[in-house]
């Protein structure tokens, strides 16, 4: 045993968790600032840019895949990824246009395809919890499986036409000014905003977080970890099928193929938004501010006019790559402090 | 004593893995009031006990009672409502999470509109000022302190929960001694509370200092009950060991050994002020063939620091190293094989062992690597390899197919050694090989570490535990704050000199 003595530096060290606490904040941080510095970018360039308009259509177009990428920050921050997403989002289309097209009352239709999208995920949560797979294969097969059942339902396009989903497709709130956005957007922040509650509030949240750190440790503290890593992925279901009734908002039709690699893009969005795929870091907010970031860059490429669309996906694959780089280099740093 | 209803009753327990009996027939009390020290060598028993106590495991056989109800725990969380806490030697909390969270993760106090935080913050520092740490930031991440705090915040988790048990399993093994005082402070401040204390360390000083009682285990069988006051230390030891041999007169013996020859040839190994930014500095030594070099310093001084960069697994940036007379530069740990260096990692859960390979292919992995993947090692010659080393070094259970994770602490790291001297090192580095193993495998080490000496390897020692460096090493390394201070050789040096160095040198 030693009996060396200690040199304590408790002021010292508390000095350096301060500011590791902050650290904790680097990568979303540094994901807002890029998104403004881009904005500040885009009005010097484009005359019309820094309309205030500009941005909330960024949030008008984007509606479902903040949504969507609120569900996966729940399922990335317990160190699973969930890439169903995408296919539910059609499946939750495909049901909605159908069920329209046979006469169903519209609340009907929204609340089965809910249920629909809660259950599918909260299967895909079973079978990776009690049979102990990674979620890349059960969400795999979970892709597949609901890409699979939009062309049981039909495999040519349904148009929807019921008056209250074209009401919602055309419907306007008007903000001071000249501003405006659709209802889509005020349900999209709902859902953002009630997500940072149910994280930051709640012991489900911690759990979440807890789950990132370290699936052991929580369990041996007596958290219900079975229980979250299940629900989690309930929750990524339901935000499929939330995206899904609110990409009907946006485009009145259902079609097997919609929303194809859109599971990518909410993963983009949330490691751009700071989190970390290995869980445990991360929030709600930095994956909206993601979504914003990847609708910034699509939004330059259409001013520039002259560029492919496609540039979109390549600047996007940079901005994943540095921002990957980045968060390297923060772990890196916690470690030798 | 039996006039008082003890709080937990473990009556006769059974446990067993594929391969393995671990449990048979074991009993365990522990009382209000009182510490209660749990004895036994590696792979007596002690921790699957424990996890059987905690609801890890699933008992075979037997009873559990806990204030006079009997219980059958399947999961952490039902032995937690029985009020029952612990604290594991590897801490386990989130990293990622502020101290506070730790230590009220799951019983957050909540009101209307979610988890009151400002309450967590009161809570926890409450605890943390009961436990006298007070200086701990309880908003700080827990992944900012080191892991003598972080056990201490797993302690303070423990109390705040007002457990009327609390399992301390090797509580001690990564603490300093002031640090070791502060908790000991700590259990006897819950022990006159009346919380029963289940205390296992491989200290057995500690466990005199502040047990009352103790159970003592041997290979998985109860060989008895006894208060700590009637039974002598080397009572204890042969109790554990279960033969009457003085333990620590063959420690002794592994001082009598050759001497190493240092005149002839050039050192094996001479670094240079080599160093690494960040990492550790100033680091100059000659190690010669059949040398023992011990590295000595206080937690945090870069001991692993500079074994990692005699290994190439982090690559210098300053000074020179020469590695059998030529220069080197170890850009990566495969280098520094190809050069004969092996390097037997302090973290033998997350950087050594695959747990989920048996004794046999964890074996033969370094060997299979240093020969390259396509001449593959015949399969009776890993067998006859897995036999002889399982001898060599009396592994337990000697059964090469036994999977890693169903060994002791200690019967893993002999099979981490093994794995190394497959491969016939010139160089080996040993970073905390005795670390939270007992008496008898600790032994086992230092006499295997002595003739290897002897056979002419060299060899870097590293050890929280300063005696122990003592004891074995040629000449001894001594670092402060990142940075060699000195390097003695090893004449009748003792602790006080060496404690000396440390204090008086300004680095």
């Amino acid at each position: 045993m030693s009996v060396l003595t200690r040199t304590p530096a408790p002021q010292g060290r508390t000095r350096i968790s301060r500011l590791q606490g902050k650290a904790r904040y680097a990568p979303t941080l540094a994901t807002v600032g890029l998104f403004l510095a881009m904005f500040a970018a885009g009005a010097i360039m484009y005359p019309g840019f820094l309309s205030g308009q500009v941005f909330l259509n960024l949030l008008i177009d984007n509606t479902f895949l903040i949504v969507l990428a609120v569900g996966m920050t729940f399922v990335i921050l317990t160190g699973g990824i969930d890439l169903s997403v995408g296919s539910v989002v059609a499946l939750s289309m495909m049901i909605a246009a159908a069920l329209l097209q046979a006469g169903w009352n519209p609340i009907a239709v929204i609340a089965l395809v809910l249920l629909t999208g809660a259950t599918f995920g909260l299967l895909m949560g079973l079978v990776i919890q009690v049979f102990e797979i990674q979620p890349f294969i059960v969400t795999l097969a979970g892709l597949f499986l609901a890409r699979g059942l939009c062309y049981v339902i039909s495999v040519d396009s349904i148009t929807v036409t019921d008056p209250f989903f074209t009401a919602m497709a055309q419907a306007r709130i008007p903000l001071t000014g000249n501003l405006f956005i659709a209802p889509g957007v005020v349900i999209a922040l709902v859902v953002v905003a009630i997500a940072f509650y149910v994280l930051h509030q709640t012991r489900f949240g911690r759990t979440v977080y807890a789950i990132g750190g370290g699936e052991s440790s929580a369990l041996l503290m007596g958290l219900a970890v079975p229980r979250t890593k299940v629900l989690v992925y309930g929750i990524s279901g339901l935000c499929s099928a939330i995206a899904g009734i609110l990409f009907s908002f946006y485009s009145l039709s259902g079609y097997s193929l919609a929303a194809t690699g859109l599971e990518l893009d909410a993963i983009a969005a949330v490691v751009v938004g700071g989190t970390l795929l290995t869980g445990g870091y991360g929030y709600v907010l930095g994956s909206l501010a993601g979504v914003l970031i990847l609708g910034i860059v699509q939004t330059f490429i259409s001013y520039e006019g002259t560029l492919s669309s496609w540039w979109t996906r390549i600047v996007i694959g940079a901005l994943l790559l540095a921002f990957i780089l980045l968060q390297k280099l923060f772990s890196r740093k916690v470690k030798l402090t | 004593m039996n006039e008082i209803v003890p709080v937990v009753d473990m009556n006769n327990i059974s446990i067993e893995f594929p391969g393995v009996k671990a449990l048979d027939g074991v009993s365990l009390r522990l009382f209000q009031g009182e510490v209660h020290a749990l004895m036994g060598e590696n792979g007596a028993g002690k921790s699957t006990l424990i996890k059987a106590l905690t609801g890890v495991y699933a008992i075979d056989g037997g009873t559990i009672t806990v204030m006079g109800v009997q219980h059958s725990f399947s999961t952490p969380a039902e032995a937690q409502a029985a009020r029952i806490s612990t604290v594991y030697q590897e801490v386990n909390l989130c990293p990622n999470l502020s101290v506070e969270e730790n230590i009220l993760l799951g019983r957050e106090p909540r009101r209307r509109g979610g988890i009151h935080w400002r309450e967590v913050r009161r809570k926890a520092k409450d605890v943390l000022e009961q436990l006298q740490l007070g200086h701990i930031d309880p908003g700080s991440i827990l992944s900012s302190h080191s892991i003598a705090i972080q056990q201490l915040v797993a302690i303070a988790r423990s109390v705040q929960v007002d457990a009327k048990v609390l399992i301390l399993d090797e509580p001690t093994s990564s603490l300093d001694s002031d640090e070791v005082q502060q908790l000991f402070t700590v259990i006897r401040t819950l022990r006159d509370r009346g919380v029963a204390i289940l205390f296992v360390s491989h200290f057995l000083e500690q466990v005199y200092d502040i047990s009352d009682r103790m159970t003592v285990l041997r290979n998985g069988k109860l060989v008895g009950e006894f208060m700590t006051r009637d039974l002598p230390r080397m009572g204890l030891i042969s109790k554990m060991i279960g033969k009457e041999m003085d333990a620590l007169a063959e420690l002794e013996e592994a001082e009598s050994r050759r001497e190493p020859d240092r005149s002839e040839r050039v050192p094996f190994v001479q670094a240079e002020n080599l160093g690494r930014k960040g990492s550790v500095q100033d680091v100059t030594v000659a190690i010669h063939a059949g040398e023992i070099l011990g590295l000595a310093g206080l937690l945090g001084s870069g001991r692993t620091e500079t074994a990692r960069l005699l290994f190439g697994a982090d690559r210098a940036d300053q000074g020179q190293l020469r590695i059998g007379g030529t220069a080197r530069t170890l850009r990566t740990p495969r280098s520094a094989i190809d050069q004969g260096v092996a390097f037997s990692s302090e973290n033998r859960k997350e950087e050594g062992l695959i747990s989920d390979l048996s004794v046999r292919d964890n074996l033969v992995l370094a060997m299979q690597a240093s020969k390259g993947w396509l001449r593959r090692v015949p399969g009776h010659t890993q067998d006859q390899l897995a036999e002889k080393f399982i001898r060599a070094l009396d592994i337990r259970p000697a059964n090469k197919d036994a999977l890693i994770q169903n060994l002791s602490g200690g019967n893993q790291q002999k099979v981490l050694l093994a794995r190394w001297l497959i491969t016939n090192p010139k160089l080996l580095i040993l970073d905390e090989p005795t670390r939270g193993i007992d008496i008898g495998a600790k032994t086992q080490i230092q006499k295997l570490i002595s003739s290897l000496a002897s056979d002419g390897m060299s060899i870097i020692f590293i050890s929280a535990e300063l005696e122990e460096v003592l004891r074995l090493s040629d000449h001894i390394a001594i670092l402060k704050d990142r940075r060699m201070v000195a390097d003695i050789p090893n004449d009748g040096v003792t602790m006080e000199d060496v404690m000396t160095i440390i204090a008086g040198s300004n680095a």
